[in-house]
């Protein structure tokens, strides 16, 4: 199974890079949002991952007892899933801005950073 | 988008999904669950009302701006790690405890509250953000 | 003694509030600030002249050794009553020579600022706080200097003194943080105290090279020098106060500073000799060519810093204490000559020497502050400039190598300097007055008496030297490492060598000053050489690196996304590519790799599948939709390999994403293909490189073996420590709660973000759209 995931985030990533390279503003988007999961996914797989044996302590004990998956990396992922909720929405909420005003949806053609242009 | 069953469903599905948020908030500690993902379906429980009844009955059972939530959870979340240092001069963050675990919910401390401030920081910021993209959409 | 160096400060502060009534009439109250501070530090002079030194350590950044310490000795003493004693003048004179300018409450906050910085520079301990008080000087120059922003030669002086100095400044820094990490503290006491182990180390030439070059950038050393000439462009008050008496001579306290520290080898001791001597030969030299009267003490004042660097550099006890005594002459005098000559250029609106003569008969007073000043700059006797001229021979004459050429060259500079002073402070007052001054009005009180006062105890210091020998002059000394407890200044010490160099100074520079007048003939003749200095050099490079930086910015920052992110991507896969390339087998355990069920293929096949589709269908919404599939696949690998936590929340994010891409999907712009088929298939290559690089980077890793070490931390203490047993959550919202309330913050901003980027008008943008 490792080796799928690493297939999947080697796809995710890829993915995610070619859509970002595309000129059109929603697929900046959506290459954004796709290369985000590759990285979750990367961490969770680097983290070593464990079947049916999730990090919480048994109800009766207050140690564990056997063995069980790394939490740092859940811990890591959790807030990042979590903020990639901002940043997609605040994305969005960009290029749609963006699109109002310069009124293309070309990436090529929002190349100055000055307002006359 | 409007079915009489979705609206009638979504009436009774509110605060059933209200408490089940609570329920996933408060239990974090012991099972999976926590603010991050209660606030998530509490947001999505407001989300689903507001499909189904239109914006404006939602806003109307708010009674208020949900940005509103985002300062009073960060708020919350802040003075439950800056308690210690205030009361006993220990560094900010340290957890405090009730001695004795409450009925149904269990060791209450500090990082209970905090997980509340985060709970209503994501209520916020979720509803907040679906709110404003769909007046304006 | 915080409070004395933050009284600056605040009352720059103040007078951004309350500044428009320092506009007007009130303005010379000002001075009081610094009037005050002078009468605070003369009270600590009984104490340091008994061999005290006060100590005050505030804590800042303790975890890195970096305090707010301040010592209070000899050299902090005299430099602390240079800047406030000088500054009181300056305040009061500023009152008049700006009288109803329209910033002068902003240029009083300049100078406040820039007191309350040099105060803190010279009293630190710690070499970190040094430097930022160090910057600050540089700044509060940077903004006198340039104060009459409208005048576009103002605007480059500025910068080119900021850009210098500021050089200066990152060697400082870099200087103390190698000695630092030599001896382990920031503290300049410590490191006296262990100066075997600077000495000793490896580093030691370097970290004296850094020092060098902050201290010569400040003080105006060759070849550094030229900035000091342009920051005459600044009024007046400022060239007395920062280019004279107080700022620039910050670079010749940090060299008095680290003396005793990193003083003692022939490095160092040639090393200043050469410089300090080549400065005050050359800029002497110079300071013939010029006829604007600052243009002329610019200069010399250049040479006399010279000459401090020089006695520094012979390090021995007499030069110490010349040393001591010059920079009490010269603040005294070389001040005096700035005021005087600020006077002349107020009231006659010249500086031109050429034109200027005979306003003795128009104001007496100044006149006789000018006379006395050169007469001090000169060292005829009975001037306190006669004592330093004395001391100075004194300690070349008892030079150890090259005795002959090192007093010639200081009897030269001597000469030359003497021409200098009398230039600016007896010329423009004899002779005929020529017509067009004949109506210039006398100055008010608030002008010529600042001026009288320094000039008068250039003289009154010289008569009865006893007033400042014990007081300040040798609690510098001994601050130095040296004991100068048997010297005693003294007008007179008997016909000898000194005496005799004392003679043939006065006299030759006397007949220089009656057959040499300064010309414009002069000046262009020097200006014909000018493009080899140091300044037009300098110039050129500036020029060429800024042409390079243009290009190579145009280069890389070109406005293309696109570019910005295949240039990344590209680095990666080859820096990273390379490295794997170097070790292609990839070793992958199979017996430790958990097996594939049926039910697992069919999820990485739906994503996978999902993923095709995301990226080829030619609708949006059907790539929302994709997009929706395959993060409810990952949600489902989470649930299979033990994250019940990732995949509630993948879940819930997943579902308001595309409810967020559905509310705003029809307002976005389509789902257009706009590259061309060539260029899909370039950037379809690069992707594909990417995610195998990617792959098999992740592979690589697997094999390796792995540290789980925090995580069992995490684990071991979930319940005993934090009463909780969902380890993930644990982590979240105890051990790691600060990260958390940073994250709720971030997430909170950007829903601010989103509300204000469609709730709120864009003004220019929305109108004109």
């Amino acid at each position: 199974m490792e080796i799928l995931l690493a297939i999947i985030i080697g796809v995710l990533y890829a993915a995610g890079i070619y859509m970002i390279l595309r000129r059109s503003l929603v697929k900046l988007i959506i290459g954004i949002i796709l290369l985000g999961n590759g990285a979750n996914l990367l961490i969770f797989l680097l983290g070593r991952i464990t079947e049916g044996a999730p990090p919480i302590i048994p109800e009766d004990s207050e140690v564990f007892l056997e063995a069980y998956a790394d939490p740092v990396p859940q811990a890591l992922i959790l807030t990042a899933i979590v903020i990639s909720f901002g940043l997609q929405s605040f994305a969005i909420i960009l290029v749609k801005r963006a699109h109002k005003v310069v009124k293309t949806d070309d990436l090529d053609e929002m190349n100055a950073t000055d307002e006359d242009s | 988008m409007k079915t009489l069953i979705l609206k009638t469903a979504s009436n009774y599905l509110l605060p059933l999904l209200l408490v089940f948020s609570v329920f996933i908030l408060l239990r974090g500690h012991y099972l999976p669950g926590g603010g991050f993902v209660g606030g998530l379906i509490a947001a999505i429980a407001f989300v689903l009302h507001a499909f189904a009844n239109g914006l404006d009955n939602t806003k109307g059972l708010l009674r208020f701006h949900p940005g509103f939530l985002m300062p009073v959870g960060l708020g919350l979340a802040f003075v439950s790690g800056l308690a210690p240092v205030i009361g006993l001069d220990d560094p900010f963050m340290t957890g405090l405890w009730f001695p004795e675990p409450f009925p149904v919910i269990g060791n209450v401390g500090s990082a209970l509250f905090f997980d509340i401030g985060v709970y209503l920081v994501v209520i916020g910021v979720t509803l907040t953000i679906i709110f404003t993209i769909s007046e304006s959409a | 003694m915080l409070a004395a160096i933050l009284l600056g400060f605040l009352f720059a502060i103040f007078l951004v509030f309350a500044g428009k009534f320092f506009r007007g009439k009130l303005a010379v109250l000002s001075a009081l600030v610094p009037g005050g501070l002078f009468a605070y530090f003369a009270s600590f002079i009984p104490q340091i002249s008994s061999g005290d030194i006060i100590h005050k350590t505030y804590q800042w950044v303790p975890a890195f050794g970096v305090d707010l310490s301040f010592k209070l000795d000899g050299l902090s003493l005299l430099f602390t009553l240079m800047i406030t004693g000088i500054g009181f003048l300056v305040f009061a004179y500023t009152a008049s020579y700006l009288k109803g300018h329209k910033y002068l409450d902003r240029f009083y906050g300049y100078l406040s600022l820039f007191m309350a910085a040099m105060l803190g520079l010279v009293l630190s301990d710690n070499l970190i706080s040094l430097f930022v008080f160090w910057e600050l000087t540089s700044i509060s120059s940077f903004f006198l200097i340039g104060f009459n922003n409208t005048n576009p030669a103002s605007r480059k002086s500025a910068l080119t003194a900021l850009g210098i100095t500021g050089f200066g400044g990152f060697f400082l820094l870099a200087g103390a943080l190698l000695l630092g990490s030599i001896t382990g503290t920031y503290s300049i006491s410590e490191m006296l105290s262990i100066k075997d182990t600077i000495a000793g180390s490896e580093y030691y030439i370097l970290a004296v090279i850094f020092i060098f070059v902050a201290a010569f950038t400040k003080s105006a050393q060759f070849p550094f020098h030229f900035w000091l000439p342009g920051a005459m462009k600044a009024p007046t008050p400022v060239s007395t106060y920062l280019h004279s008496a107080t700022m620039v001579k910050a670079g010749i306290y940090l060299l008095m500073r680290f003396t005793p520290v990193l003083g003692d080898s022939q490095f160092w001791n040639t090393t200043l000799i050469i410089v300090g001597g080549i400065t005050m030969v050359y800029s002497a030299i110079h300071a013939l060519f010029r006829t604007d009267l600052k243009g002329v003490l610019a200069y010399s004042t250049i040479s006399a810093l010279g000459i401090l660097v020089f006695l520094i550099g012979l390090g021995t006890k007499s030069a110490f204490l010349a040393a001591a005594v010059f920079i009490i002459v010269h603040a005294l005098y070389k001040a005096t000559l700035f005021l005087v000559t600020g006077i002349i250029d107020h009231q006659t609106g010249t500086r031109d020497v050429t034109k200027l003569s005979g306003l003795r008969k128009i104001m007496m007073p100044v006149a006789i502050a000018g006379i006395l000043a050169a007469i001090s700059s000169a060292g005829i006797p009975p001037s306190v400039g006669f004592l330093g001229k004395e001391l100075t021979y004194e300690a070349s004459s008892h030079a150890e190598t090259f005795t002959i050429i090192i007093v010639i060259a200081i009897v030269l500079t001597k000469i030359l300097l003497l021409w200098a002073g009398f230039v600016a402070g007896i010329k423009p007052f004899v002779g005929k007055l020529p017509e067009a001054h004949k109506e210039v009005k006398a100055p008010d009180f608030l002008m010529w008496g600042p001026a009288i006062i320094l000039a008068v105890l250039g003289i009154v210091f010289g008569i009865f030297p006893m007033l400042i020998e014990s007081a300040l002059v040798k609690p510098v000394v001994s601050s130095l490492g040296a004991d100068a407890s048997e010297y005693h200044l003294a007008l007179w010490h008997g016909f000898n060598t000194v005496l005799l160099l004392s003679g043939i100074t006065i006299a030759v520079g006397i007949l220089l000053y009656f057959f040499l007048k300064p010309s414009v003939k002069l000046e262009n003749r020097i200006g014909k050489l000018e493009f080899i200095s140091p300044k037009s050099l300098t110039e050129k490079g500036t020029h060429y690196f800024s042409v390079f930086s243009a290009f190579w910015t145009n280069v890389f920052q070109n406005g293309y996304l696109r570019n910005y992110v295949t240039t990344i991507v590209l680095f990666l896969v080859v820096l990273v590519g390379y490295v794997m390339f170097g070790n292609p087998t990839v070793l992958i355990d199979y017996r430790q790799l958990s097996e594939v069920t049926a039910y697992e293929l069919a999820v990485v096949i739906i994503l996978i599948a999902g993923v095709f589709y995301t990226v080829f269908t030619k609708s949006r919404l059907a790539a929302v939709a994709a997009m929706g599939v395959v993060g409810l696949a990952i949600c489902l690998i989470f649930v299979f390999y033990s994250a019940p936590d990732l995949a509630m929340t993948q879940f819930s994010i997943d579902t308001l994403t595309v409810i967020l891409f559905v509310l705003v999907l029809y307002r976005l712009p389509k789902y257009l293909t706009l590259s061309d088929y060539k260029m899909r298939i370039r950037d379809g290559v690069l992707s594909v490189a990417l995610g195998t690089v990617i792959c098999l980077l992740a592979l690589q890793v697997l094999a390796e073996p792995t540290n789980s070490e925090i995580g069992d931390f995490y684990a071991k203490n979930a319940y005993i420590l934090a009463h909780g047993k969902n380890v993930v959550n644990v982590i979240l919202v105890d051990f790691r709660g600060t990260d958390t309330l940073m994250e709720i913050a971030v997430l909170s901003i950007s829903a601010i973000g989103v509300f204000g980027l469609l709730k709120l008008r864009l003004k220019s943008t929305d109108r004109s759209q």
